[in-house]
């Protein structure tokens, strides 16, 4: 079964391209079961797939296929290849599961869009990237699947692209992301120096052999460059800032991409090269600071936002922050685990927020809506389900593996990334409810125009909706603490370090056998109080936060304004850039190149009207000039030899 | 005593005349003979060095240039029949088309 793993990868791009090559001429109920049945049937295979690896023993659940040789020059050797284990037959069932469900939502979503049949042939290109990325057993090859699904992303940024917003953040979220990506070559690059390979088996191999003391400069640059490029695509501090303007796209687009699966590509990076990075104590606490900061920084801004999508990217930066936390102090598998269960809720969230927005034609500022929940109760209550389990209330999802992050940043980090982590915790549980509140409950400030055509979304939108809150209620059973199926699952991809994981639980257990349920409980606080305030402050006392407001003005301005980030990096970044540019454009292309061309071309014209004149036309004074030069030659001939 | 000098000097002066007869005549057909005439006094300094060197290269020259010399004649007279034929003259001085 597990051969059958480039399956995986060809139905998405056969769905693309046909849909992008024929999709004007097909109708559009054949484009929506082309794409759907594309993704369909590899979700399908990896199913079988993640079952064939099932069935063999733990350690023996590494599979390679290698397909062809793709670059093969002195010993540089890059291979086009398949490398299935624990953690990418996991990424897989994510990437086309959730995929699945968000294609068959797009098919309602987008039913009125005369983009059809290009949005699913982005949407299935997207697919195959992705599943390239997670799939490939070499770096060159990932990097590959790495930019990929950047290009996706900016086409589905932009997919409305006559909207200037639109066309702009796609540039942005590629420019940013280039920033990042240009970190990742290099990463590699200084890999391919070092060890002399990109496969990924051969290098980790040899790092775990212990040829590199940990500590390591070379190891170290390695795994900060190659974190640059994971700050880029999970949009950490500092490169997180084109991820809020990519909700300028479809909103299935951001539930997929910007949230469910793209977004989470750097975390699947480090887990990947867990154990590069567990070589290196610096990059480490690197990851573990800026994933916390990312925690912290990006929740308190979703506290001010108005726009429903909005504060759920915000939230996203913030959940992948605690998901960078998570790797930075070791704890891969919680990470992964964190990626598993937010693929879920973020997608539930995403797509609810989508059927709200279908709902009120389009409008996604929060203060015109409030008191939809009878209006649409389907996506009500599955969008109940998923801020719950966001918020970390058990037993949902997001609890465990929040909870699990935050123990493990507690036992394995210190104090000071688990009060981070676990006050972002309560600003998540406070800004999701406030999202909730705003949205759903409360008076209605619909537009009365609106208000006429407000309506629940059709099936084949709300069943996608039930099936993720369903997985948002009981995915976090798979990582119980304690008796964790997906640690045990895992265990061999991170088994470099199982010693270290049993270093947790027992520095947990020298701590008392308590402290994990003493988390746990400390942990259900924070989400509830954090509910608590959001629901004094937007269902009791409506007139609290605009009094706030005024109360606390300065730093109110400054949430409300994203810390000015976008207008210091103007500032700093774009402006100065864009000023140079304009200046290269005037003096050293305007002037000196195409000044040099042209002047080459007026010179030659200039000489050759003079000598034109020598141009008669008559035969004759050709051969005389023949003569002259001949004689001329012949004496300088006698004259030289002499 | 005719020395080799004596062949070659000859040699100078009938290519002399034939450049000279190709500059300042204006009939084609005169053009064209003076142009044999330059090639005729090459071949014939080919033949005096032959002789005279003891060596059969010179010779197997001159027959390279007389069938080069006659394929050229053919061409270059059907070039001038043709000219003639859409100009009705073969006088040079009327043919300075050749210029932008």
């Amino acid at each position: 079964m597990l051969n059958l793993v480039a399956l995986i990868l060809l139905f998405p791009l056969i769905g693309s391209a046909m849909n992008g090559l024929f999709g004007r001429r097909l109708r559009k109920e054949s484009i929506g079961y082309i794409a759907c049945g594309a993704i369909g049937l590899s979700f399908f295979i990896s199913v079988l797939v993640f079952i064939g690896l099932l069935l063999l023993p733990p350690e023996e659940r590494i599979f390679e296929k290698h397909l062809f040789s793709w670059i093969q020059s002195g010993s540089f050797n890059a291979a086009v290849g398949f490398q299935v284990d624990p953690l990418s037959s996991l990424m897989i069932l994510i990437v086309t599961g959730v995929g699945f469900l968000i294609h068959i939502y797009s098919m309602g979503y987008m039913h009125d869009d005369k983009g059809y049949h290009r949005y699913f042939s982005y949407l299935n290109l997207f697919t195959f990237s992705m599943l390239l990325l997670v799939l490939s057993n070499n770096f060159l090859l990932m990097f590959v699947g790495w930019e990929a699904v950047g290009l996706c992303s900016y086409l589905l940024i932009g997919f409305w692209f006559e909207k200037k917003s639109a066309s702009d953040a796609a540039k942005k979220a590629f420019v940013v992301n280039r920033v990042g990506d240009f970190g990742f070559a290099l990463g590699i690059m200084l890999i391919f120096l070092t060890f002399h390979s990109i496969d990924f088996t051969e290098v980790f191999n040899a790092a775990s052999h212990g040829e590199f003391a940990i500590g390591n400069i070379t190891i170290t640059l390695i795994t900060l460059l190659l974190f640059m490029g994971a700050a880029g695509k999970s949009a950490q501090i500092p490169l997180y800032t084109w991820l809020p303007d990519a909700m300028e796209g479809p909103t299935p687009v951001s539930a997929l991409i910007h949230a469910a699966t793209m977004v989470t590509a750097g975390v699947y990076m480090i887990a990947r090269c867990n154990v590069l990075y567990m070589l290196s104590p610096f990059t480490m606490t690197v990851v573990a600071s800026i994933g916390a900061t990312t925690a912290l920084f990006a929740a308190s801004i979703g506290l001010m936002q108005n726009d429903i999508k909005r504060v759920l990217a915000y939230s996203t930066i913030s959940q992948l922050g605690y998901m960078f936390l998570a790797c930075g102090v070791g704890a891969f598998t919680a990470g992964i685990f964190h990626l598993m269960t937010h693929a879920f809720f973020k997608a539930l969230l995403f797509l609810g927020s989508g059927s709200v927005i279908h709902a009120l034609s389009g409008e996604q500022d929060m203060r015109k809506m409030g008191g939809l929940k009878n209006h649409i109760p389907i996506t009500y209550k599955t969008f109940l389900i998923g801020t719950v389990a966001i918020a970390g209330i058990p037993p949902f999802a997001g609890f465990f593996s929040k909870d699990e992050i935050l123990l493990e940043a507690f036992v394995r980090g210190n104090v000071i990334y688990w009060s981070i982590g676990a006050f972002a915790a309560f600003l998540t549980a406070f800004y999701m409810f406030r999202l909730l509140f705003m949205t759903f409950h409360g008076e209605s400030r619909v537009d009365p125009h609106v208000k006429e055509h407000l309506h629940e979304s059709p099936r084949n939108m709300t069943i996608p909706l039930i099936i993720l809150a369903g997985l948002s209620i009981i995915g976090g059973f798979w990582g119980l603490p304690g008796a964790s199926a997906l640690n045990h699952f895992l265990s061999p991809v991170f088994g470099g370090h199982g010693h270290n994981e049993m270093h947790g639980v027992e520095a947990g257990a020298h701590h008392g056998i308590g402290l994990p349920s003493l988390m746990m409980v400390v942990s259900t606080l924070i989400a509830i109080g954090g509910i608590w305030l959001a629901y004094q402050m937007y269902v009791k006392k409506q007139e609290l936060p605009k009094k706030l407001a005024e109360r606390f003005a300065l730093p109110y301005r400054i949430l409300y304004n994203k810390y000015y980030v976008d207008e210091i990096y103007d500032a700093i970044f774009v402006n100065p850039v864009k000023k140079i540019s304009v200046q290269l454009w005037k003096k050293v292309d305007a002037m000196m190149i195409d000044g040099s061309v042209n002047g080459v071309a007026r010179f030659v014209t200039g000489t050759s009207n003079i000598f034109r004149f020598l141009q008669t036309g008559y035969v004759r004074n050709y051969a005389f000039y023949i003569v002259v030069g001949c004689i001329f030659i012949l004496i300088l001939t006698t004259w030289l030899n002499k | 005593m005719i020395t080799l000098t004596h062949y070659l000097v000859l040699s100078a002066i009938l290519f002399s005349i034939g450049v000279v007869g190709v500059l300042i005549r204006r009939n084609a057909i005169v053009i064209f003979m003076c142009i044999e005439l330059m090639l005729n006094a090459v071949n014939l300094s080919f033949v005096a060095f032959a002789h005279y060197l003891h060596s059969m290269e010179g010779q197997m020259f001159v027959f390279f240039s007389m069938t080069v010399a006659a394929a050229e004649a053919t061409v270059g007279l059907a070039i001038i029949i043709a000219i003639f034929r859409n100009k009705e003259t073969v006088n040079v001085d009327d043919m300075n088309i050749m210029k932008w």
